[in-house]
């Protein structure tokens, strides 16, 4: 029977594979959409029904449809509270207060700066279009004094909330990882001695690993489809034996509908 | 002993959460922290470690960033005053979406807006014209697609007032008085939700205490 939580948006979203995280760190079962944005799939009136701004992720759970990574996490974590990693929101009052927090600072001071660092090193090469000098050396000093903070914060603390990994590290997931490992400017996280050991922690957590494999293994898929479209079959069969090697280490396969 | 908030008059944030105080009706004492030593201090970099407002002490409990504390003053204090987040999850749900709007789609530029014209002017400061226009543009955008929620829904959250409309306050009470008023009244549901929520009595008396 196909899952009842379905999740519309490309994986490599920052936004997107923040709510694949999330539902992966619940044990919430899951179906994973495209949305063609190539083809403007996200601007035409039937989506901006459901999500206006015309941005993914779209997520719907039986009746509900929600949208705003962050909005959806909280519920996720909300409705599926008994299971998966318990404490990801908390399991009281003041530890929700910190978490709630921590999450806050990422959206209002971690996210802006790393967004724009993450759009212009990593996406705008690959679309081709033309790094604004200024902006990144503007936003890296931004992030840079966000980072002396979280530095400062990581001496006293295993995680930001507190000493369990909550959401709110979770919501770092996405731009960090991109920062760290598709920009040459990994140097922010990696040269602050609390930032980088809390990185490491997080990024090596089951359900991010898998977050980024799906992402790998939806851009097999892509390249294969292209490849096959363009008659150059002896290429798509390597990219396809490359999946076949990522979905043996995807355990949860089959409850990923691709 | 009683809750305490450390802000600033001129601060939205602050702004933010004393209307949350107000809503409930819960008693609290006001600390003016002065920003420009504020950072230096290591006594506030305590309660907020990126040195900025407002910070809420209660108890033992130290929180900063105004979303935060207004969420937990509205879990805390469910039975006071104004319900505002809905008990039932689904409802709870939609408002979580129009908070991240508030916070994500909104605020960037609403808030550049206030600096210009209202914050920029107040510390002697010339008005940037051309990012007020590029920020009135991109604000159009964003009041549009509020238009056609709040056609269909009464707040943005739902039928009742909730914190998606109060985070909205101070910024919207900034721009009401600059000539980017004008984008709210171009459009019908959204003016009206304006000036409702500015005209509620618990938005009144942060205004009230604000000017002593």
């Amino acid at each position: 029977m196909a899952a009842a939580v379905k999740v519309y948006g490309p994986p490599l979203s920052t936004a997107v594979s923040r709510v694949l995280a999330c539902l992966l760190e619940k044990d919430v079962p899951f179906q994973l959409l495209p949305v063609n944005m190539a083809r403007g799939e996200h601007k035409k009136p039937d989506y901006l029904k459901i999500q206006p701004f015309g941005q993914v992720p779209t997520f719907q759970d039986e009746s509900v449809t929600l949208f705003e990574s962050r909005a959806i996490s909280r519920y996720i974590c909300d409705k599926y509270a008994n299971q998966g990693n318990k404490g990801l929101f908390g399991t009281n009052p003041l530890e929700k207060a910190s978490i709630d927090q921590w999450l806050e600072a990422e959206g209002q001071s971690f996210n802006p700066p790393s967004s724009v660092l993450v759009f212009q090193l990593a996406f705008a090469p690959r679309m081709k279009l033309k790094q604004d000098e200024n902006l990144i050396k503007q936003n890296e000093a931004k992030l840079a004094k966000v980072l002396d903070v979280y530095e400062k914060r990581l001496g006293e603390s295993r995680y930001l909330a507190g000493d369990e990994f909550t959401l709110a590290d979770l919501s770092h997931l996405p731009n960090g990882q991109y920062l760290v490992n598709a920009t040459d400017r990994g140097e922010l996280f990696l040269s602050r001695k609390n930032v980088e050991r809390w990185w490491g922690e997080i990024a090596s957590r089951e359900s991010w690993k898998k977050s980024v494999l799906l992402a790998e293994m939806l851009n097999v898929c892509v390249s294969i489809e292209m490849l096959c479209l363009s008659g150059r079959f002896k290429g798509a069969f390597f990219c396809y034996s490359r999946l076949l090697h990522l979905m043996i280490f995807f355990s949860r396969v089959s409850t990923v509908l691709l | 002993m009683a809750m305490k908030l450390h802000g600033h008059p001129l601060s939205p944030a602050t702004h933010r959460v004393m209307a949350c105080l107000e809503e409930k009706g819960v008693e609290y004492e006001f600390v003016h922290i002065h920003l420009s030593t504020a950072h230096h201090k290591e006594s506030f970099l305590s309660l907020n470690p990126f040195g900025q407002v407002p910070a809420l002490e209660d108890g033992d409990l130290k929180l900063f960033e105004s979303r935060a504390i207004t969420q937990h003053l509205a879990h805390t204090y469910a039975d006071n005053g104004t319900p505002l987040v809905p008990q039932d999850p689904k409802e709870r749900a939609i408002v979580y979406v129009w908070m991240e709007v508030e916070s994500q789609r909104f605020d960037a530029t609403a808030a550049k807006l206030s600096y210009e014209l209202v914050t920029k002017p107040m510390l002697g400061m010339t008005t940037n014209d051309a990012v007020v226009e590029e920020h009135q543009e991109k604000l159009g955008k964003v009041l549009d697609i509020y238009e056609s929620r709040l056609a269909k829904s009464k707040y943005l959250g739902g039928e009742v007032f909730s914190l998606a409309d109060l985070h909205h306050l101070p910024i919207v009470s900034h721009l009401f008085g600059t000539k980017t008023k004008a984008l709210f009244d171009a459009r019908t549901h959204v003016s009206g939700w304006g000036a409702g929520i500015l005209a509620r009595p618990a938005w009144q008396k942060v205004v009230e205490k604000m000017k002593h």
